[in-house]
C-alpha cells in the first residue's frame, strides 16, 4: 500500500474561485462576532493583512478588503469535488475534512500512470488547473502521509524505515490534537514526534489519553488504520459562490475550469463521456440563467468542455451580475473506444472533427453549421438538403477518386434561390445585357403529384462579361437559377 | 568553394534563385491542371498556407478552379472540407459532379460578419479540416496573418475570396491569383507566388459539369 496525502493549506480562500489570484484584496474571517482573519490573498498580504488579525484592523490596512465568513460547508464541498477528480487515479479516496486533506491509495496504479514521479506530476498539474495550492506527501501508512503533508514535508517515502525516520523528525504542531495538549507536551520539553515516541507509551496514554498514542502508532504503521472510502454521487452537480459578483462572463472562467475539471475526473472514473451538461448562473435579483450544452460525440476533455462553455457564454446577454455558478452533468455515454492507428495518424480523428463542429455551433448557433446531402429528385431546388455534417455519404469506395462524370447534366455550384426573374428583350433573356444560350434546353417536368409542379426548360447561358449562368424558361418567363462559380 | 556554394543552393529552402519556383516545406495539393501545376512552387495549391483568389465576376469558375483538388482531398483525407460564408447556396449536385465526397463537406454560415473571420480561423487551426474556402467581408493584413498561421498549424489548405474593396492590401497569402473570363475560357493570372515572379496569364477550361 502506498498512500498519497493531499493537504490544501489555503482551502478556506480557494473555495472562492479566483480569489487567491485576484488583484483586489480578499480575505476569509472567522464567523465570530469580532472576527479574526483566517487567511488573506496575496494582494491583501502585500497591504499587511495577516492571519489572526482582527477584521477591523485589516480593513484599516486595506480599505477595499472584501471579507467573507469562513464557510465550512463550501470547504467540505470543495474537498468532495477534489475527491471526485482524484477518483480517476485510484478507486480508494478518503476525505479528511477536519484537516483539509484527501487521502488516496495509489500503490495499485503506479504502473498504469508511468511511475510515482509521473503520477505525482499529473496530480500536481491537475490540482493547479482546478485552482488549488496543494502539498503532496506519500507514505506506506495513511496517517504518516497525512502528517507529512500537513507539516509541509513534501516527501515520497516508499519504505517503512524511511517513513519512521521522517515521522520522528516531525514537529509536534502537526499532530491532530487540541492546542492545549500540544502546549502541555511542549511544557514537558518535547519538540518532535520522535521525542514523544521515546517516552513510555502507557504513561503517555494515562496522561494525555489513548487518542494521542493511537495517532502516533498509526503514523508509524503499527496499528490498523482503515480509511472510510469516499463514494462519488451518481450525477455530478457542482456549485460555487463567486468571490465578487461577476459583471461579465470572463469572471466565470476560474469556477468553470474547476467544476468541469471535477466533472471530467468523475467521468474518467466511470469511463464515460459527457453528452449533455448544463450551466446555471445565479443572480442577485433575477431567476437563475440556465444554459444547456449538447455534444454530438461524448467527451471528457475538460479543455474542450471549457471552450464550448466559453463560446456559449460569449453569446448570451446576462440579465444581472452573477453571484453563483453551477455545473451539472445531464447525460453521459460510453466513450467510443479509441483506435490507435499503426502509423500514429491521430490528427483529424473523428473526435477532433466532431469537436470542431461543436465549437463552431457553440458560438454561431446550431443552424449555422451543417453538411449537405443529395436527394433523388429531378427538381433542382429539391435535389439536396442540409443535414448533419458527415451524413451525406455518396457511396464512393474509400480511397477511390471519383472522376467527374461527363454523362451527368451540368449543374452550377451556386444556386440562386428563390430564382431571380429575368427580363426578356427581343426573344432573348436579359441579365445586364443579352444572354447567349450555350447549351440546352434540358427539360425538367416533375412534381405534379405534390403540389410543387415544375415545368421548365434549362439552359446554360453566357453573360456579356463572360460569366456562365444557369437560366430556365417556364410559362411565366425567364429566370436565373444558378451561377457556374 | 564552388562545390560548397552549389550544395547550399541545392539543399537550403531558404535560398531562392530567380526564375525557379522555390522549394516548399509543406506538401502541396495538385491542382488537376498540368499547365498550372508547373507554374506553382511544390507543383500544386500550397498546403498549410493561404491562397487568395480575386474573381473579376461571379460565375466564371472561381470555385471550380479548386474542384479537382477538393475532389482529391475528399477521398484521400478524412478531414472536413469547409465552406465559410459562401455568398449563395452551395449546390450539392454540382459538388457531386465535381467528384467531391459530400460526407466531407461542412457549410459554416455565420450570421454576423465579424464571426466569419473567427470561424475561418477556428476551422483552419483545428487540424480537423483539410481545406477551407472562405468569403471574407473585409480582411485586413493582421487578420489574414492570423489565418495564415492557423492554416500552418492545422495543416490545411486555406483559400479566401476577399470582397472587392480589399484588393489592394498586402497579404501573407502564399499565392495570389486573379481570375477573369475571356472568350469562353477563364484566364488565370498569378500575381504572387513564393519564389517566383510574374508569369503569363494562363487560359483554363473551367466549364464544370
Amino acid at each position: 500500500m502506498l498512500w498519497l496525502a493531499v493537504h490544501f493549506p489555503a482551502l478556506a480562500l480557494e473555495v472562492f474561485p479566483g480569489a487567491a489570484q485576484a488583484s483586489t484584496p480578499f480575505a476569509v474571517a472567522t464567523r465570530r462576532e469580532r472576527g479574526e482573519i483566517l487567511i488573506a490573498n496575496a494582494c491583501a498580504a502585500r497591504a499587511g493583512v495577516a492571519t489572526g488579525m482582527p477584521v477591523s484592523a485589516a480593513c484599516t490596512l486595506a480599505p477595499q478588503l472584501a471579507v467573507r465568513p469562513h464557510d465550512a460547508g463550501a470547504e467540505r464541498r470543495a474537498l468532495e469535488g477534489a475527491a471526485l477528480w482524484a477518483g480517476q487515479f485510484t478507486p480508494l479516496v478518503s476525505l479528511r475534512a477536519q484537516r483539509c486533506a484527501l487521502l488516496a491509495e495509489i500503490g495499485g496504479g503506479l504502473k498504469l500512470f508511468g511511475g510515482l514521479d509521473a503520477l505525482l506530476a499529473r496530480v500536481r498539474t491537475g490540482l493547479k488547473e482546478l485552482g488549488y495550492e496543494a502539498l503532496l506527501a506519500c507514505a506506506p501508512a495513511p496517517a504518516a502521509a497525512e502528517l507529512l503533508a500537513h507539516a509541509g514535508f513534501e516527501l515520497a517515502l516508499d519504505t517503512c524505515e524511511a517513513m519512521r525516520t521522517q515521522i520522528n523528525r516531525l514537529p509536534l504542531g502537526c499532530l491532530d490534537v487540541s492546542s492545549e495538549t500540544i502546549a502541555a507536551l511542549a511544557a514537558l520539553g518535547l519538540r518532535t514526534l520522535g521525542e514523544c515516541l521515546a517516552l513510555p507509551a502507557d504513561g503517555l496514554a494515562r496522561r494525555f489519553g489513548p487518542a494521542l498514542v493511537d495517532q502516533l502508532r498509526r503514523a508509524l504503521g503499527e496499528m490498523p488504520d482503515p480509511q472510510p472510502p469516499f463514494t462519488p454521487p451518481e450525477r455530478y452537480a457542482g456549485k460555487l459562490a463567486l468571490p465578487a459578483p461577476a459583471e461579465t462572463v470572463e469572471g466565470l472562467g476560474f469556477g468553470l475550469q474547476r467544476m468541469l475539471g471535477e466533472l471530467c475526473g468523475l467521468l474518467a472514473t466511470r469511463n464515460l463521456g459527457a453528452t449533455a451538461f448544463a450551466l446555471a448562473l445565479g443572480h442577485e435579483d433575477h431567476p437563475a440563467t440556465r444554459i444547456g450544452l449538447k455534444l454530438s460525440v461524448p467527451s471528457r476533455d475538460a479543455q474542450h468542455l471549457l471552450a464550448l462553455a466559453r463560446e456559449r457564454l460569449a453569446r448570451i446577454e446576462l440579465p444581472g451580475r452573477v453571484t453563483e455558478l453551477g455545473v451539472a452533468l445531464e447525460s453521459s455515454a460510453q466513450l467510443a473506444p479509441r483506435l490507435f492507428s499503426l502509423f500514429g495518424k491521430s490528427e483529424g480523428s473523428a473526435e477532433s472533427r466532431a469537436q470542431l463542429i461543436e465549437r463552431l455551433r457553440a458560438r454561431l448557433g446550431e443552424a449555422a453549421v451543417c453538411g449537405l446531402q443529395l436527394i433523388p429528385d429531378h427538381r433542382p431546388e429539391l435535389a439536396f438538403r442540409e443535414a448533419e455534417p458527415a451524413s451525406g455519404q455518396n457511396g464512393a469506395a474509400a480511397g477511390e477518386l471519383r472522376r467527374p462524370d461527363a454523362s451527368r447534366p451540368s449543374r452550377p455550384l451556386w444556386l440562386v434561390q428563390p430564382p431571380h426573374p429575368l427580363a426578356e428583350r427581343g426573344g432573348t433573356p436579359w441579365l445586364a445585357g443579352p444572354l447567349a444560350l450555350d447549351a440546352g434546353p434540358e427539360r425538367i417536368a416533375s412534381g405534379w403529384w405534390d403540389g410543387h409542379d415544375v415545368r421548365r426548360d434549362y439552359f446554360v447561358a453566357r453573360t456579356a462579361r463572360g460569366a456562365r449562368v444557369w437560366v430556365y424558361r417556364e410559362a411565366s418567363g425567364w429566370f436565373l437559377h444558378g451561377l457556374f462559380a | 568553394m564552388a562545390a560548397a556554394l552549389q550544395s547550399l543552393l541545392e539543399r537550403s529552402p531558404l535560398v531562392w534563385r530567380g526564375g525557379a519556383p522555390a522549394a516548399v516545406a509543406r506538401p502541396s495539393v495538385p491542382t488537376g491542371f498540368a499547365q498550372l501545376d508547373r507554374l506553382l512552387p511544390g507543383g500544386g495549391w500550397p498546403g498549410g498556407a493561404l491562397t487568395e483568389l480575386i474573381a473579376e465576376d461571379e460565375g466564371i469558375g472561381e470555385v471550380s478552379l479548386f474542384g479537382p483538388a477538393l475532389a482529391r482531398l475528399s477521398v484521400e483525407d478524412e478531414r472536413w472540407i469547409a465552406f465559410v460564408a459562401p455568398p449563395h447556396f452551395l449546390y450539392a449536385p454540382a459538388l457531386a459532379n465535381l467528384g467531391i465526397d459530400l460526407a466531407r463537406i461542412v457549410l459554416i454560415r455565420p450570421t454576423r460578419p465579424q464571426e466569419t473571420l473567427w470561424a475561418a480561423e477556428q476551422t483552419l487551426r483545428s487540424g480537423a479540416a483539410s481545406a477551407m474556402l472562405a468569403w471574407l467581408p473585409a480582411p485586413n493584413e493582421r487578420s489574414l496573418r492570423k489565418l495564415s498561421l492557423a492554416a500552418e498549424t492545422g495543416r490545411a489548405m486555406g483559400v479566401y475570396f476577399p470582397a472587392a474593396q480589399a484588393m489592394r492590401h498586402a497579404t501573407p497569402a502564399a499565392l495570389r491569383l486573379r481570375l477573369a473570363a475571356r472568350d469562353g475560357k477563364s484566364l488565370l493570372t498569378i500575381t504572387k507566388r513564393r519564389g517566383g515572379g510574374e508569369c503569363a496569364p494562363l487560359p483554363l477550361d473551367l466549364r464544370t459539369r
